[in-house]
């Protein structure tokens, strides 16, 4: 028995269970590879199936890529900050986002490797036709891959060489690294914006492109002259670049890739990037924050989770703009597509969107107004809060308010508002009112972010209580004028809202902000300190909110990427190549939401196990940066 | 006299939400708003007072005093006893109100609106695709107002031996068939309704009706019949023009080039 037992060990008893496990696998796997192999269009993935498989491959892939590309735009900025002012903690801050980068980035491209497996095996058929069409994006791909990689590897390993006289080679390094990263995203960008908006503008097509499609618009319609094609066609107009019966390509690769949604896409990744990699930089500080064993290190993490918060506040601020642009380009490319996502099929997506981002502006307030707890001098500004706090929550409140109830009411709900529209609260589901809170929402964060930026200093101007009218002024005057384009917005046609109240109401905000950031900056010039910044005294919870807006950021990305790929619908590339998988259906928002935090878990798991590698590495190297309680008014200016 | 603890305080605002969306929006000021709606609004009153206490720490110790009494304070075992009886029985009046069956059937889990086609016909001859299509008589409205008006009116006429059964003498969904109809018939009165879509949609909403609707987003359960069956194109164009008209709501267009 005894010579049994010791057989029999736990460790052997998981080692056969792997291996039936491993062998159960295989058998599931083996039916996929015996499938011909020579000309299928598609070919299984085993277990998962293609779809899942290409999902869960791309928005890994994604959300690394993000991160890998976000950071070093915020590093770079940090390290010529710290170079600026000689402060050395900055440039170690920068050096401790590139390290976090470095292991993250084979990451990134072994997910990108395993995408185009899955894509070369299970979908041939898309992978030609675009390889067809953008081959030489692809080649431009690889080579910008190529540049980013060793310039990746000279800005990190070269940090402490080019310490002193070299150190503006390292920032030309720096930025070359973003510029090549931003390159690289555009390009990719090309091939996903054109599966969902394979057309673009008539002014944008090149002569011979013109005559190619009026040709072929003339042969589908003999009965149709070249006058009458062109009579009411305008520079703006919409055209595809594809013969409609046969899918043939007319344009050149610059029109397909210069396609309706790519530029809207490339700036919300782009500003996207920033606001999620400032968002996981910060939950990592929030981490070792917690798990900080000496007050020093508190400090320094503490310090870290604000600047990650700060600059993914910076990200998110403008992020509904961008978003905003690339919905009415999905719009203008086409209606159809436009009703589905805002009215029909995806209209409860942003719904959950709309929850999202309320989480992500109320988390990041409560993160500013928890730090101004370990300021001395922020408690004037506590009396405000609670307004603050009820003007976010009622602006989301509004913007997370349904157009159509009938899905979440009863029959006598329904029948006791007269309808699936309540005929008050439906006011709050239409896209004006919505627009409306959403500046509000932006502009109540930047007042919290004032605050925080104005406690613990005394201005000593002259001018300090005119100062603060006209601040106050400004504010109100701009919410009232925000409030009043969102009610005219009701009454005038959808193309003024969309192309002249929307974006009035965009400037409106932005202009807010900016004038009271320059009146703030000189009021506050050379402003007396009253208290100090207690750097390593923030409340747990606090920590943890730096950690759900990560989470929320994540899911947030994963949800809003079903909808741009989802848009599609039945097709690879809408309107030109249609999906005949077995898997050309939508997916149910609920089994998104399981895909896509799926999804997060991993990312996380992967992301944590990164972190963890670069630690383990780095433990017995360098202490962190001190960083002492410090005057506010010389730390902030 | 006894300063009343914030919990207490909280705890009061937090009903006084309640009562205010639940009495004062949904009673007074309007008509009942959705449990579910409700809800989600109290989901986010909790989350701002959570907040509220939560973001110092002096205070959010001011606010669990009374929770951590409660729990382990020697004087608070009738509070306790109370609680611990009250609790359950909450939970469990909850499970039962959810689960117990109700002769209230659940709303209709349709979309809001359906999506439709890429392409626009009447019958089976193809007009165009649906983002381009424009109503043939609107031009009319600059080039000859004269002309314009004689489609308004045939519109109108269409409209009322066709139409105002359903969707109502005013437009506002409200004929005297809509009150036996579910889902009850459009009304065009609401501002999100006609600036949401382009004349196109509307040609095709009103020629396929309700056996025209997609495949996704069911059960649509429109009793819409389909006009092209009974109208000719230009009675379909011209009651378009006349549902603007009388209601002074302009389609959506997309301005220049669309």
């Amino acid at each position: 028995m005894r010579c049994c037992s010791a057989f029999i060990t736990k460790k052997r008893i998981y080692l056969i269970l792997s291996f039936v496990l491993l062998g159960f696998v295989l058998l599931a796997i083996v039916p996929a590879f015996a499938q011909d192999a020579t000309e299928a269009e598609y070919r299984p993935f085993p277990l998962i199936g293609s779809r899942n498989a290409a999902w869960i491959a791309a928005q890994l892939h994604l959300l690394f890529g993000s991160f890998i590309l976000g950071v070093p735009m915020f590093a770079v900025i940090i390290e010529f900050i710290g170079w600026k002012t000689k402060d050395e903690r900055y440039d170690r801050m920068a050096q401790e986002f590139i390290k976090l980068c470095m292991g993250a980035f084979s990451t990134t491209a072994l997910l990108g490797g395993v995408l185009v497996f899955i894509l070369v095996w299970c979908y041939p058929k898309v992978l030609n036709k675009l390889s067809g069409i953008f081959g030489p994006t692809m080649i431009f791909y690889v080579v910008l891959f190529f540049g980013e990689t060793f310039t990746l590897y000279l800005y990190s390993y070269g940090w402490d060489r080019m310490r002193g006289r070299f150190k503006w080679v390292h920032l030309v390094l720096g930025v070359l690294l973003n510029v090549w990263g931003t390159a690289i995203m555009f390009v990719s960008n090309t091939w996903l914006t054109y599966q969902t908006s394979p057309a673009t503008m008539f002014g944008k097509l090149s002569d011979e492109t013109k005559e190619a499609w009026i040709e072929n618009s003339i042969a589908q319609n003999p009965e149709l002259t070249r006058a009458e094609l062109l009579e009411g066609v305008t520079d703006k107009t919409v055209i595809p670049l594809h013969n409609e019966t046969t899918g043939e390509f007319l344009g050149n690769v610059w029109e397909a890739v210069n396609n309706f949604t790519w530029m809207p896409v490339n700036i919300h990744r782009l500003i996207g990037n920033i606001a999620f990699g400032g968002s996981i930089v910060a939950a990592y500080a929030a981490f070792r924050y917690l798990v900080a064993k000496t007050k020093e290190e508190k400090a320094h993490y503490d310090w870290m989770g604000y600047n990650g918060n700060f600059i993914a506040l910076c990200g998110l601020i403008p992020l509904p703009f961008a978003g905003y642009w690339l919905g009415r380009e999905i719009y203008m490319f086409n209606n159809t597509m436009g009703i589905n996502m805002m009215g029909s099929l995806f209209s409860w997506l942003f719904i959950i969107q709309a929850v999202m981002i309320g989480v992500l502006f109320i988390g990041a307030n409560y993160y500013l107004w928890s730090g101004m707890g370990r300021i001395k001098g922020a408690e004037i500004y506590a009396r405000y809060r609670p307004y603050m706090i009820a003007i976010i929550v009622i602006c989301v409140a509004i913007w997370m308010t349904p157009r159509t109830l009938s899905k979440i009411s009863s029959a006598s709900e329904l029948s006791a508002m007269g309808g699936s529209n309540h005929p008050h609260l439906g006011f709050f589901g239409l896209m004006s009112a919505k627009n409306t809170v959403v500046n509000i929402v932006i502009l109540t964060t930047f007042l919290s972010f004032l605050f925080y930026r104005r406690s613990g200093k005394t201005p000593i101007v002259g001018w300090k209580g005119i100062g603060n009218i006209v601040i106050s002024t400004i504010f109100f005057l701009g919410v009232v004028s925000i409030v009043v384009i969102g009610i005219v917005g009701f009454a005038v046609e959808t193309d003024v809202r969309v192309n002249v109240l929307t974006p009035w109401q965009v400037l409106v905000a932005l202009g807010v902000m900016v004038v009271v950031t320059v009146v703030d900056i000189f009021m506050y010039r050379k402003a007396t300190s009253s208290g100090t910044i207690n750097w390593g005294q923030m409340t747990e919870r606090s920590q943890y909110v730096l950690i759900l807006l990560a989470i929320t950021f994540t899911s947030l990305m994963g949800l809003m990427g079903y909808a741009r790929s989802g848009l599609r619908e039945g097709w690879h590339i809408f309107g030109v190549q249609k999906d005949t998988s077995v898997d050309a259906y939508t997916p149910a928002l609920g089994d998104a939401v399981n895909m896509v935090s799926i999804i997060m878990v991993l990312f996380f798991a992967l992301v944590g196990f990164i972190f963890w590698l670069g630690l383990w590495g780095d433990k017995k190297k360098q202490p962190a940066v001190p960083i002492e309680a410090e005057v506010t008014a010389e730390s902030d200016d | 006299m006894k300063r009343i603890s914030l919990f207490t305080i909280c705890f009061a605002i937090f009903i006084a939400c309640w009562v205010f969306l639940r009495f004062v929006v949904g009673g007074v000021i309007s008509v009942p708003i959705p449990s579910s709606v409700i809800s989600m609004y109290m989901g986010l009153v909790l989350i701002a007072i959570l907040v509220h206490v939560s973001v110092e720490d002096t205070r959010f110790r001011e606010f669990l005093r009374p929770i951590h009494e409660t729990l382990v304070g020697e004087n608070r075992r009738v509070r306790r006893i109370v609680l611990a009886v009250l609790i359950p029985l909450l939970m469990l009046g909850y499970t039962y109100s959810n689960l117990a069956q109700k002769a209230n059937p659940p709303g209709d889990p349709r979309d809001a609106h359906p999506s439709p086609p890429l392409e626009l016909t009447y019958k089976d001859e193809v007009i165009g695709s649906m983002q381009d299509v424009e109503n043939p008589y609107r031009h009319y409205e600059k080039d000859d107002p004269e002309k314009f008006k004689s489609h308004v009116e045939n519109g109108r006429r269409v409209y009322y031996q066709n139409c105002f059964y359903c969707h109502g003498d005013h437009l506002d969904g409200k004929g005297h068939f809509a009150d036996a109809l579910n889902p009850l018939p459009a009304n065009f009165q609401d501002p999100g309704i006609i600036p949401n879509f382009q004349e196109s949609f509307f040609f095709w909403r009103i020629s396929k009706g309700g056996p025209g609707l997609p495949a996704s987003g069911t059960p649509w359960n429109s009793a819409m019949p389909i006009w092209e069956d009974h109208l000719t194109k230009e009675e379909i164009w011209d009651v378009i023009l006349f549902l603007s008209d009388y209601t002074g709501y302009p389609y959506r267009t997309f301005g220049e080039g669309h």
